[in-house]
């Protein structure tokens, strides 16, 4: 049962570099391969923080803790190697990139990393193939394809466009920070069944969201409150529909 | 009006190893152009049109020495483009390098040649169109240049050119001081594409007259680099008739001093001139785009796009106007000149300016400084995109307006990948 931890997060504490400001106050997490985990918690509680640290974000100091990947150090590497390595962090606002092609981009990153992990380059012809083949499951046209990355995105074309760099990249750790908000009814189904469709035996998730309704499509093995820094409640499925049902207030008081 | 005694030294100082030709009409037309340069004087930097550029090692007497380029493995400009090579060495034609100028819908001369012959189209042309650019600002560097161009071409098209015509410069002394003068005349309906680069001598200083007639479209794409150590001062003039278009588009990288003008007269209706560079410095660099835009005609549309990108204390300067001139109704007017600078040392001065005399009119102009954009980095380098690959393609991405203002996708790509390589070089 034990085996190793696909993310272990000990006791993490990290503060703002430029001020003296700590945000997060000793994170433990531990996520097994397969498995998916979501973390909910109150707006500014650092959910955001812990991924942007996990991806390597400048402007954070980690003052304590450490986190692993397949038992590698991921706080010493530099964003690229972290990529390379199998994390993927989907964005709670992805970035516009005027004059960057969304198909140069996804081609560049898939080539880039497959060249650090020692693989072949994929071909131009195969690349097309794939992206097309991934981008009609998740009802991207052609047109955002070639447009620059994310400009001129609508929010939910934005949450879809990040759900497709994940399908073709196929990382290990996939971190979806808030990619439901923005997204219509019909537009969730898509990216939960895109997600659902690469849950495996070798993968796994950390999903954080405000909504319960998230997780009626991508449903979670384990669900973590965080609250100031801190996951202050580890539960399953069923935790999720308490905060939906009474908010954070229960589970705040508890703690304090 | 009298110029200061000083000026008139200088000129004196700068044109007594100098000669011309005289007799036939481009006897004529550079006779002309002496006695106008005398009335100026040359420029000084107490100028206000060179008030961010220093011009005093453009009109010293000698060229300062500047290091022969030495070729390696990069390929040059254009290397893979199906074209019509003329090759100049130090500012003089070289026929044996040279292709055979023959070529369907296009006549094309050599400057040299061309004093003794009746060329009536040429003559309309030469040092003309310089003249008119005199106003309301004087370019002396240019009129000097009508005086006293060592050589050139006139290009005549009349159809549509059958490939585009490839000036390409050699440097061959350290201390050579060249003086290029080229005319293009497109008449009326024709097309043509022409491209210059290498690195030409020590000291360059080239005009190059462009005339577009009714309907005509006019190409231009320009490398300069690979001679760290040019001096060079290069003015177009071109005048528009109506539903002409001209595209203009110039890559530079390095040189100690690049000044780059560009007069542009929309006299004709439903004009189109586009304007582009991008420029790229690393150390002891400064580039100058001087651009000036006269809309005459209605309905017509200009742009200017520069993008300078600059490294360890590289500077760059932009100065552009669009004067939209009483009755020119209609004018849609665009300009932005932006400079990525890649550390705090460098710097981008720039002076946009519009001046506009119609009402129904659109005219935008905008000019920004400002570094990379780390979140953009940031997001590349979490998909695995390595840091200087990431930064590589930011640098491109922030050049593209300017590169979108090549029509051949070939040429582009050809313009992208020695970016890609330059890039390479200064990484550091
Ligand atoms: N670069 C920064 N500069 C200043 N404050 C920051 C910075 N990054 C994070 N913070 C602060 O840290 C706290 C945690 O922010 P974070 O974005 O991680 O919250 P979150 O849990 O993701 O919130 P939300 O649910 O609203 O997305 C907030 O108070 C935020 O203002
Ligand atoms: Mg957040």
């Amino acid at each position: 049962m034990t085996g190793q931890k696909m993310l272990e997060i000990k006791n993490l504490h990290v503060k703002l570099e430029e001020e003296d400001k700590q945000i997060l106050k000793g994170v433990n997490l531990s996520i097994g391969a397969g498995e998916v985990h979501a973390i909910m918690g109150p707006n500014g509680s650092g959910k955001s923080t812990l991924s942007y640290v996990l991806s390597g974000r400048d402007g954070y100091e980690v003052t304590d803790g450490s986190a692993t990947l397949d038992g590698a150090e991921l706080l010493e590497m530099e964003p690229e190697e972290r990529a390379a390595a199998g994390l993927f962090l989907a964005f709670q606002y992805p970035v516009e990139i005027p004059g960057v092609g969304n198909m140069t981009f996804l081609r560049t990153a898939l080539n880039a990393q497959r060249k650090a992990r020692g693989e072949a380059e994929v071909s131009a012809g195969d690349f097309l193939k794939l992206v097309r083949e991934k981008a009609k499951t998740l009802k991207i046209d052609a047109d955002m394809l070639k447009r620059p990355v994310n400009v001129g995105f609508s929010g939910g074309e934005k949450k879809r466009n990040e759900i497709l760099q994940m399908a073709m990249l196929e990382p290990r750790m996939c971190i979806l920070d808030e990619t439901d908000s923005g997204l219509d009814v019909d537009a969730m189904k898509l990216v939960s069944e895109g997600v659902n469709a690469l849950r495996s035996a070798g993968r796994s998730f950390l999903v954080i969201t405000h909504y319960q309704r998230l997780l009626d499509h991508i449903k979670p093995d384990v669900v973590h409150i965080m609250a100031a820094g801190r996951i202050i409640k580890t539960g399953g499925p069923e935790l999720a529909l308490e905060v939906e049902n009474n908010g954070y207030a229960d589970l705040l008081a508890e703690v304090v | 009006m009298a110029v200061a005694a000083a000026k008139q030294d200088a000129l004196a100082a700068r044109i007594a190893g100098l000669s011309f030709a005289p007799g036939g009409w481009l006897g004529a037309a550079r006779a002309g152009a002496l006695a106008r340069l005398s009335a100026m004087g040359l420029p000084g930097k107490r100028d206000e049109y060179w008030r961010y550029t220093d011009p005093s090692t453009l009109t010293v007497a000698a060229a300062p020495k500047a290091a022969l380029f030495k070729a390696d493995d990069e390929p040059m400009t254009f290397h893979g483009i199906d074209r019509l090579k003329l090759v100049f060495v130090d500012g003089v034609f070289d026929p044996a390098q040279s292709d055979d100028p023959a070529m369907a819908g296009v006549e094309i001369e050599r400057l040299g040649d061309a004093g003794a012959r009746d060329i009536h189209w040429a003559q309309g042309l030469y040092g003309v169109l310089e003249a008119r650019g005199q106003q309301p600002v004087e370019r002396p560097l240019a009129t000097l240049n009508s005086a006293f161009a060592s050589d050139g071409v006139l290009i005549r098209a009349t159809g549509k050119a059958a490939r585009p015509v490839s000036l390409i410069y050699h440097h061959a002394s350290e201390v050579s001081d060249a003086i290029l003068h080229h005319c293009v005349k497109v008449e009326d309906g024709a097309e043509i594409t022409i491209l210059e680069n290498g690195p030409a001598a020590a000291r360059f200083n080239k005009v190059m007259e462009v005339e577009v007639a009714k309907g005509g479209r006019f190409h231009h794409i320009r490398s300069q680099g690979r001679d760290h150590e040019r001096r060079a001062v290069t003015h177009i003039f071109a005048r528009l008739a109506e539903g002409a278009l001209f595209k203009s588009f110039t890559l530079t990288a390095n040189g100690v001093l690049t000044r780059n003008e560009a007069v542009i007269e929309l006299a004709g209706d439903d004009a189109v001139a586009h304007v582009a560079g991008a420029a790229v410095g690393d150390g002891n660099f400064h580039h100058d785009d001087t651009v000036f835009v006269t809309h005459a005609g209605q309905r017509c549309e200009s742009r200017q796009v520069f993008k300078k990108v600059l490294k360890n204390g590289a500077v760059g300067v932009f100065q552009g106007k669009i004067l939209v001139k009483q009755g020119a109704q209609k004018t849609d007017g665009y300009q932005i000149s932006q400079s990525l600078l890649l550390d705090g040392d460098s710097q981008f001065l720039a002076k946009p300016e519009l001046e506009i005399y119609a009402d129904d009119v659109k005219c935008s102009h905008g000019s920004t400084s400002g570094a990379i954009d780390e979140t953009a980095l940031f997001y590349l380098r979490s998909r695995g995109v390595p840091m200087r690959q990431a930064q590589g393609l930011l640098v491109l991405a922030f050049l593209a307006e300017a590169i979108a203002e090549i029509e051949d996708e070939a040429i582009a790509e050809d313009i992208r990948a020695r970016l890609e390589g330059w890039l390479a070089r200064h990484d550091h």
